[in-house]
């Protein structure tokens, strides 16, 4: 569980965030949704310390991220699993080594049972015969897969998404979006995903967090985003006719 | 203010550089590999240039004296002192600003755009140690290039000489024979010490603070070219004031 109180980030004096407050549940894939700068991205990075908030505290199980201390941060960071917006593999290394990775750095196993892990995880997101080739020599939809199995691989408690299907086809990006439902209920993960996929919202949205002008506008799940009459959010939701049916359709037969 | 800004950046990004050490495995690693990138990896342009510039260096001091009182080792002389002095460690550095400097910056920015840098803290790396740090060490062997480059500059000279009719191989042997002074020599490894280090981290600083996607990348190298050859021709004239007058 993550708990997010008062948060505020802004650059050269240009607020970003103004005070969003939350929590995001364990077991659970919570979303994150806005438009495109609504600074979706600047909250995640914000979650995962690598933008220093201005004020408001983040907490990890109660912990207080800014009160830990140096190896109390590192400590959690190896708990910490994170796919990035434009998937951030290593371009110096070859699948496999950059799924290997984190466990180079951080574990103790031997090099066989490295390699034995990594071919789970990359079996897991449905990846075959990519181990030995080049990030720059696989499709997008694969090196988003492959960002998966990297952020996975460690077992991790918390797993934060950016965007995990911008930019792939209908099919890939469901296939993703169950990867990530599966992998957060199997192991009980506190999972954080950033998207503008209303197809997501729909399917995988257990806890939605609509983010406006810096502030948290309104939150749900993906049931009570169909009986919303937040203007804000049914502007941005069922912006699309094809959406505003959809919700006509769900509410006419769950009445 | 920019500029003061920047240069203590510079000094928080060197103390970064030096805490939190990656595994000493993984760093050995890198280390090899920057070795192979920055060094063996600039050997054949280095020698290249060595070679022809010294010939040249040669043919213009020759060129140049054409009064019968000044002693003919002299082309070998000022061919030696030219290439050790100046040309090996300070030319040859600016050449290496571009070369060394611009991959350098282009590879840490290009891993700044696509997040990689963010992807090594989320897992609680220190980038700056491990993306740099290997860097520095590895061009802590950059006194052997230039050393290299010396020995071909020189050979470049007398190739030229000998073969150009300008001097004979006793009195090119002579001049460089000539008022051997080791203190000169010390004083050229100390400039190139403080060249290596500026070559990796001037560069370094360029690309993990860029903002921006991949046209920041190029303009970034750019720029730290023109740095990294403005500190090394500070350096070279503070140490040249401090160590030889
Ligand atoms: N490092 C930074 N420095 C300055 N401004 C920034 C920085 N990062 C983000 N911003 C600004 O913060 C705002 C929110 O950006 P952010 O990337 O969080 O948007 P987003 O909601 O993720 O958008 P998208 O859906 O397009 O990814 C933007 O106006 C952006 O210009
Ligand atoms: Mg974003």
């Amino acid at each position: 569980m993550i708990t997010v109180k008062d948060l505020h980030k802004g650059f050269d004096g240009v607020p970003v965030l103004k005070g969003i407050s939350t929590v995001f549940e364990q077991g659970k894939t919570n979303l994150i949704i806005g438009q495109s700068g609504s600074g979706k991205t600047v909250f995640l990075k914000s979650l995962l310390g690598l933008h220093t908030p201005e004020k408001g505290t983040i907490s990890f199980h109660d912990k207080i991220y800014s009160e830990l201390s140096v190896n109390q941060k590192q400590d959690l960071r190896e708990q910490i699993g994170m796919l990035f917006q434009g998937s951030a593999l290593f371009d110096s290394m070859t699948v496999e080594e950059n799924v290997m990775f984190p466990m180079e750095m951080f574990s103790k196993m031997t090099t066989d049972e490295k390699r034995d892990r990594a071919n789970e995880v990359i079996k897991r997101v449905n990846l075959i015969n990519a181990n030995k080739k080049f990030p720059s020599e696989i499709s997008g939809g694969m090196q988003k897969r492959v960002a998966i199995a990297r952020a996975i691989v460690m077992n991790p408690k918390y797993l934060f998404c950016d965007e995990p299907n911008s930019g792939l086809d209908p099919n890939t990006s469901i296939l993703i979006d169950n990867l990530i439902l599966e992998i957060t209920q199997e192991y009980n993960i506190t999972t954080v995903i950033n998207s503008h996929d209303m197809n997501s919202v729909m399917e995988i949205g257990q806890k939605i967090v609509f983010l406006q002008h810096g502030l948290k506008e309104w939150e749900g799940s993906n049931k009570d985003i169909f009986k919303t009459d937040n203007k804000a959010v049914t502007d941005f939701v069922y912006s699309s006719n094809l959406m505003k049916k959809v919700r006509k359709m769900y509410l006419e037969e769950n009445k | 203010m920019k500029y003061l800004h920047d240069f203590g950046q510079y000094f928080i990004m060197l103390k970064g550089v030096f805490s939190r050490f990656t595994k000493w495995s993984a760093l050995r690693k890198l280390i090899f590999k920057e070795i192979e990138d920055l060094i063996i990896g600039s050997l054949g342009i280095v020698a290249f240039i060595a070679f022809f510039v010294g010939g040249v260096i040669a043919i213009q001091t020759a060129l140049n004296i054409d009064n019968p009182l000044i002693p003919k080792y002299l082309v070998g002389f000022a061919t030696k002192q030219s290439v050790v002095l100046e040309f090996a460690p300070t030319f040859m550095s600016i050449i290496m600003a571009g070369k060394v400097g611009s991959f350098i910056t282009s590879s840490i920015g290009s891993m700044r755009v696509t997040e990689q840098i963010d992807a090594l803290e989320v897992m609680g790396i220190n980038s700056l140690n491990y993306l740099v740090f290997p860097k520095l060490v590895s061009m802590m062997l950059y006194p052997f290039l230039i050393t290299i480059a010396m020995f071909l500059g020189i050979l470049g000279g007398w190739v030229a000489s000998v073969y150009g009719g300008f001097s004979t191989h006793e009195d090119f042997v002579t001049g460089l024979q000539s008022d051997f002074d080791a203190y000169q020599i010390f004083y050229s490894y100390v400039k190139t010490f403080f060249f290596a280090i500026v070559l990796a981290t001037v560069p370094s600083f360029h690309g993990y603070y860029m903002k921006g996607g991949a046209l920041e990348v190029g303009k970034a190298a750019t720029s730290s070219f023109v740095w990294t050859s403005v500190f090394i021709i500070i350096l070279n004239y503070l140490i040249t004031q401090l160590m030889l007058t």
